[in-house]
């Protein structure tokens, strides 16, 4: 359980530096950079487009987990779950609906969100250790459905069969997967942009006061249950997205896409980039994902090591840190 | 004048302890009433249940005229019902103006506002200036709320407190922690609380008891002992034997 206490003493100097430092760069800035860097990695290895679609949708997934775990303080293992949702019910509504994007993609958040402010109903009562106990008790009774209804999910092999029509009718996926790559990352993109919108917003002060201090929030007449309710349904309605997103450039979910060793791996990757800036989130993820890429095709049984060695680095040596020894060595060849 | 605060026989239990015995007092506008008694009198327990932290096993409590009992935390503040803390309950990172901020936004209710920038509210940022510069903390405004001297940290309490622009206002124990040289700015900021607005303070300084309440509520092992102005108080055998001592 170190990954939570990890999770928790990372969060706080992470909403800190946030908070304490007023709001200087606008919030279409960082998700400009996102595209921009984005394109250019598309451009640049056009025969990975494969790796970059999964950076993208990964690095959304983290970000929905940002808002719950590093703004609004709330340490959770079950976020697979919103995922998860989201993926099958859009990979079911292609398969025996419509196989637009565009509608999947909608259907995809619907399920998220509407998961999240089911579940969040019951589990935002509670807090601290029991709270990310119920997270889990959530995703695994969600996996264990998922693996009986059959009929609907394809159970343990999976849900298939589906073939995504053109994007806005134009675009069909190709099998690079060059529209896969572009349709993914413009959604993160925008919802990069509205998560910085939202954490920049009174409501998103309000929840990292929450964070903060729930007694003092609850003393300044905010309604603590409704906002955290609000921002964690929100994460489920990005989470939602991912999944659709994952369904549909994958045209396959699987059962490990509800799994507890998504959710940790998630966790994870929250970690490595920082939690509580958004921005950490799309690093770690992006760092996770090419690192997970790189080792498990030299050694594709020990990669895990490799990532537990980082993590630990990361944890005993912090990014800040770093940061700070490296600025005091550049001040000092001056 | 009209009653902005009364409370009707509020009880409380805590398992076997009785912590709040049949408390009734009423705050009418430009009341100081000060709440004293010896340590485990339930001075914090009463305010809690006033302020709606906890509820009382029975026994009502009325805000400005309407039933208020059932009314959650939130509820109350909307009400115009402000608390502060004993031991100060802040947001340690934020930037001590940020802070100022969130109350004014939370008083406005635009804390359900999700799109535009919390830097888009001019008004209430130089809202925020003045608070801050009122209690002579304009020069830490972009400090983090944690680096500030304890002292320091107990004027944010109270500044919160006011930006919220109460009608009734619940001190918990303003002045405890804090060095005795630092509390002017506290003492000029008790002293220069609107008149329209009802004061309880709980407070163990019996100086600041005596010098800035008109009336004066002793409570011993939860019951109320007496009531009255803070010379009738000084004057009470029955006071000076449970709490003054000679």
């Amino acid at each position: 359980m170190n990954t939570i206490t990890t999770t928790e003493a990372l969060a706080a100097p992470a909403a800190a530096t946030a908070a304490a430092a007023p709001r200087g760069a606008p919030a279409w800035r960082a998700p400009l950079v996102v595209l921009v860097l984005g394109a250019a990695a598309c451009a640049l290895a056009p025969d990975q487009l494969g790796l970059m679609t999964r950076i993208f949708i990964t690095a959304l997934l983290v970000l929905s987990l940002d808002l719950v775990v590093g703004v609004a303080g709330l340490a959770t293992l079950g976020h697979a779950a919103l995922f998860g949702v989201g993926a099958y019910a859009a990979g079911i509504f292609a398969l025996q609906v419509h196989p637009d994007p565009l509608i999947g993609l909608a259907v995809g958040i619907a399920a998220g969100a509407g998961l999240a402010l089911l579940s969040g109903a019951f589990l935002l009562r509670y807090h601290g250790f029991t709270f990310l106990m119920l997270t889990v008790a959530v995703s695994q009774i969600l996996l264990s459905l998922a693996q009986r209804a059959r009929g609907w999910t394809g159970g343990d092999d999976g849900l298939s069969g589906f073939v995504m029509v053109p994007l806005l009718g134009r675009f069909e996926f190709d099998l690079e997967g060059r529209v896969a790559a572009c349709y993914a990352l413009a959604v993160l993109v925008v919802l990069f942009y509205v998560a910085r919108r939202l954490v920049g917003s009174p409501f998103g002060l309000a929840v990292r006061g929450i964070h903060e201090n729930p007694v003092r929030m609850a003393a300044l007449g905010t309604p603590v249950f409704r906002r955290l309710w609000v921002l964690y349904t929100v994460a489920g309605a990005i989470a939602g997205a991912a999944g659709a997103l994952s369904a549909q450039t994958n045209a396959v979910v699987g059962l490990d896409s509800l799994s507890f060793a998504l959710s940790a791996e998630l966790l994870v990757m929250l970690i490595l980039g920082g939690a509580g800036r958004l921005t950490g989130a799309i690093v770690g993820a992006t760092v996770f994902t090419l690192l997970h890429h790189t080792a498990a095709s030299i050694n594709p049984y020990h990669w895990l090591f490799v990532v537990g060695t980082l993590l630990m680095l990361v944890v005993v040596v912090s990014p800040a840190k770093v940061w700070a020894w490296v600025r005091r060595r550049a001040g000092g060849v001056r | 004048m009209t009653t902005l605060l009364d409370v009707k026989k509020l009880d409380k239990r805590f398992g076997g302890l009785h912590v709040t015995r049949g408390v009734s007092f009423s705050l009418k506008a430009g009341d100081r009433l000060a709440l004293i008694g010896p340590n485990g009198a339930g001075k914090t327990t009463l305010v809690n249940q006033i302020s709606g932290v906890m509820s009382p096993d029975s026994g009502e409590i009325w805000l400005r005229g309407d039933d208020a009992t059932r009314l959650n935390q939130a509820g109350r503040v909307r009400a115009g019902l402000v608390r502060t803390f004993q031991i100060t309950t802040l947001a340690p990172h934020f930037a001590v103006q940020r802070q100022v901020e969130l109350a004014l936004f939370e008083r406005e209710g635009l804390t359900g506002r999700m799109w535009r920038s919390v830097d888009a509210y001019p008004t209430l940022k130089a809202e925020a200036q003045d608070i801050l510069a009122r209690f002579g903390l304009r020069a830490h405004a972009a400090t983090a709320t944690q680096d500030l001297a304890y002292g320091d940290q107990r004027l944010i309490e109270m500044a919160l407190a006011l930006a919220l622009r109460p009608k009734v206002l619940l001190l918990d124990e303003p002045m405890a922690g804090v060095p005795k040289g630092d509390g002017a700015h506290l003492l000029a900021a008790l002293d220069s609380l609107p008149s329209s607005l009802a004061v309880l303070i709980i407070e163990h300084d019996m100086d600041l008891v005596f010098r800035f309440a008109n009336r004066i509520l002793v409570l011993a092992e939860g019951a109320v002992l007496a009531e009255g102005t803070p010379d009738e108080i000084r004057r009470d055998p029955k006071v000076r034997a449970a709490y003054l001592g000679n």
